[in-house]
């Protein structure tokens, strides 16, 4: 997140709509890959009662099978079929991952353009995204999650809270370098009340950054879930996440590694389509970053 | 200069109060009990009324607070529920492990990511370059205990060159402690390594661009030279900056690392502590965690002025 440059240069309006999906794909290779590698995983995860059997079954005369017709992915040391674990599982990344990064960026851009905007209400909040910054993400969350005990509900909670911070700071620089543009000083003269100056003036530059902000937080969003997941403190045992996949198998890696690489390897593949899209996003927002970079 | 330095000092002292505050209030302000979240599912009135009682819950929250501030400040941390030993104590004795593979991961993430960045920048859209800005962007996306189960899976179970998992203390000899952290090391030293190399070369494409630098070439000074001495000096501000706050990823991965490979640092002590609802110790950690990022990020501000002479503040 720190190499994300906050850059508050829009990209030349109308290029997007000039360009079809082709058009997309020759220009910024990276969004289309990305984009559309995490739009047939967003299909995928919801079609699964469509094509996997029930996650939760049961073979007890099958245990730690490995790779076949039958069980795709083999099976796990309490007879799971791993292929339906794992398709079921990517409900559960994707879901903590677009929720955690939408509430993330509604609760960054509320402190975010506050501050940007209210001296009194800067200083206090940003002293507390600065408090809140210094703790380590997942000892944060890890703390957070241990009061209530795991859940999906909370694990959202902890990644948003964890999150804010650096997205509320993003907004407040965009927001600090747009506020005194001549755009906003003749609206505000023009007798446009702030509620509105900030609606219809300061919100709209604040999204390409947040644009690209919210691929990063979606791909550390799900990297969180999984850790923590692994971890035994984040989703329950009882729903299959790819990250308590990989903790309740770990013991049994010499054995069956295909029931720790299988979530493993998409767990990645997801993370990889996210970072994808918002290198693209960035590529496509801020043209001059990306000849230096 | 000296008034920069008071002044990020007073800054520092602010920051670690609001995180104190916020760590203070994380378990008074859950929803229910905290003596009864301490206790767990099986515990007595009687038993959650003690623990209400030897964490002073009973008095107002500033009371509590005040009380609090003081003996963290003074340097106890509290006792650990579930053992009844110090916090400190628990602590110091997991640190060991912890700060090995932290230091080794720093020391190979920055010779690795450093010469990387350097590497991709020298011929900046080449074929080095786009390889190794693939691999970094791979580097991101893989999940820290994946990387670790392929590396236990592939150099240890399949080849058997590498112990599986486990610590040796390092007055039990070097080699041996070495060799138990080479897998860990390299786990966690991925996402830097790519943190690193990325940050490395944007610093260095700027440096490079610059007119001195072409000066430098037209006067015949070899690549070699260029690209160490005037190059990498001037990129260095941009690279420590990232170093300081990569830290706190450092942590993180520190805590899923241990756990992969089951060495018993503070890590694993955290993650025990969560399962056995032993808040003080989670406190305690996430108090020296925090004041050890925020420390590392106050010394390499100050640190500018060294490998810049060029800032003043």
């Amino acid at each position: 997140m720190s190499l994300l440059s906050a850059s508050a240069e829009a990209a030349p309006k109308g290029r997007l709509q000039l360009s079809g999906l082709p058009r997309l794909a020759r220009r910024h290779p990276l969004v289309f890959i990305g984009g559309g590698l995490l739009a047939l995983l967003i299909i995928l995860a919801l079609a699964a009662p469509l094509y996997a059997s029930d996650p939760l079954n049961l073979y007890p005369f099958k245990r730690l099978q490995p790779l076949s017709a039958e069980m795709w992915l083999g099976s796990d040391n309490l007879g799971r079929d791993v292929f339906a674990r794992t398709a079921f599982g990517a409900r559960i990344s994707l879901l903590v991952g677009l929720t955690s990064a939408a509430s993330t960026v509604l609760t960054g851009l509320l402190v975010g353009i506050i501050a940007g905007y209210n001296r009194r209400f800067d200083s206090i909040a940003m002293r507390i995204m600065d408090g809140l910054m210094s703790i380590p993400t997942i000892l944060l969350a890890l703390a957070l999650v241990s009061l209530t005990g795991a859940g999906i509900g909370i694990l959202i909670v902890a990644i948003t809270i964890t999150h804010t911070p650096g997205t509320a700071r993003l907004v407040r620089s965009v927001v600090l370098g747009v506020r005194e543009r001549p755009y906003v000083e003749a609206a505000l003269c023009g007798g446009a009340r702030l509620p509105k100056v900030l609606w219809r003036h300061i919100l709209p530059s604040t999204i390409p950054a947040l644009m690209i902000q919210s691929a990063n937080l979606c791909a550390s969003a799900i990297m969180t879930e999984a850790g923590l997941s692994f971890l035994g403190v984040g989703v329950p045992p009882e729903i299959p996440s790819w990250g308590n996949m990989i903790s309740s198998s770990r013991l049994y890696l010499p054995i069956a590694p295909w029931s720790v690489f299988a979530p493993g390897i998409c767990l990645a593949v997801t993370v990889l389509a996210v970072n994808l899209l918002g290198d693209g996003l960035r590529d496509l927002f801020d043209p001059r970053a990306t000849r230096r970079r | 200069m000296a008034l920069y330095v008071l002044r990020r000092l007073v800054s520092t002292i602010a920051v670690m109060a609001m995180v104190g505050i916020f760590i203070f209030l994380l378990l008074r302000l859950a929803p229910g009990d905290p003596a009864a979240i301490i206790a767990g599912d099986t515990a007595t009135p009687e038993m959650i009324a003690n623990i209400r009682e030897k964490l002073g819950l009973n008095e107002p929250l500033p009371v509590q607070f005040a009380h609090w501030a003081h003996s963290i400040l003074s340097g106890n941390l509290g006792i650990s529920i579930f053992t009844g030993r110090p916090v400190l104590e628990l602590i110091s004795q997991r640190l060991e492990p912890t700060i090995s593979l932290a230091i080794l991961t720093m020391i190979l993430s920055v010779t690795i990511g450093v010469t990387f960045g350097i590497l991709a920048a020298w011929r900046a859209g080449g074929l080095v370059d786009r390889t190794l800005t693939a691999l970094a962007t791979l580097g991101f996306s893989v999940p820290v205990f994946v990387v670790g189960f392929f590396l236990i899976y592939f150099f240890a179970i399949r080849t058997r060159w590498l112990p599986v998992q486990g610590y040796q203390p390092i007055d039990h000899g070097f080699g041996p402690w070495l060799v138990q952290l080479i897998l860990p090391t390299m786990t966690l030293a991925l996402v830097y390594v790519a943190l690193i190399a990325r940050m490395t070369r944007a610093s260095m494409l700027e440096v490079l661009s610059e007119d001195y630098m072409r000066t430098a070439a037209a006067k015949g000074v070899s690549s070699y030279s260029m690209l160490f001495h005037h190059a990498l000096k001037n990129a260095g501000v941009p690279i420590l900056t990232v170093i300081g706050l990569s830290f706190a990823y450092l942590i993180s991965g520190v805590v899923i690392t241990e756990t992969v490979f089951n060495i018993p640092g503070v890590g694993r002590l955290v993650v025990d502590a969560i399962n056995n609802r032993d808040y003080p110790v989670i406190q305690g950690v996430l108090i020296l965690a925090s004041g050890m990022y925020v420390l590392i990020n106050l010394a390499v501000d100050l640190a500018y002025t060294l490998i810049d002479p060029r800032i003043r503040y």
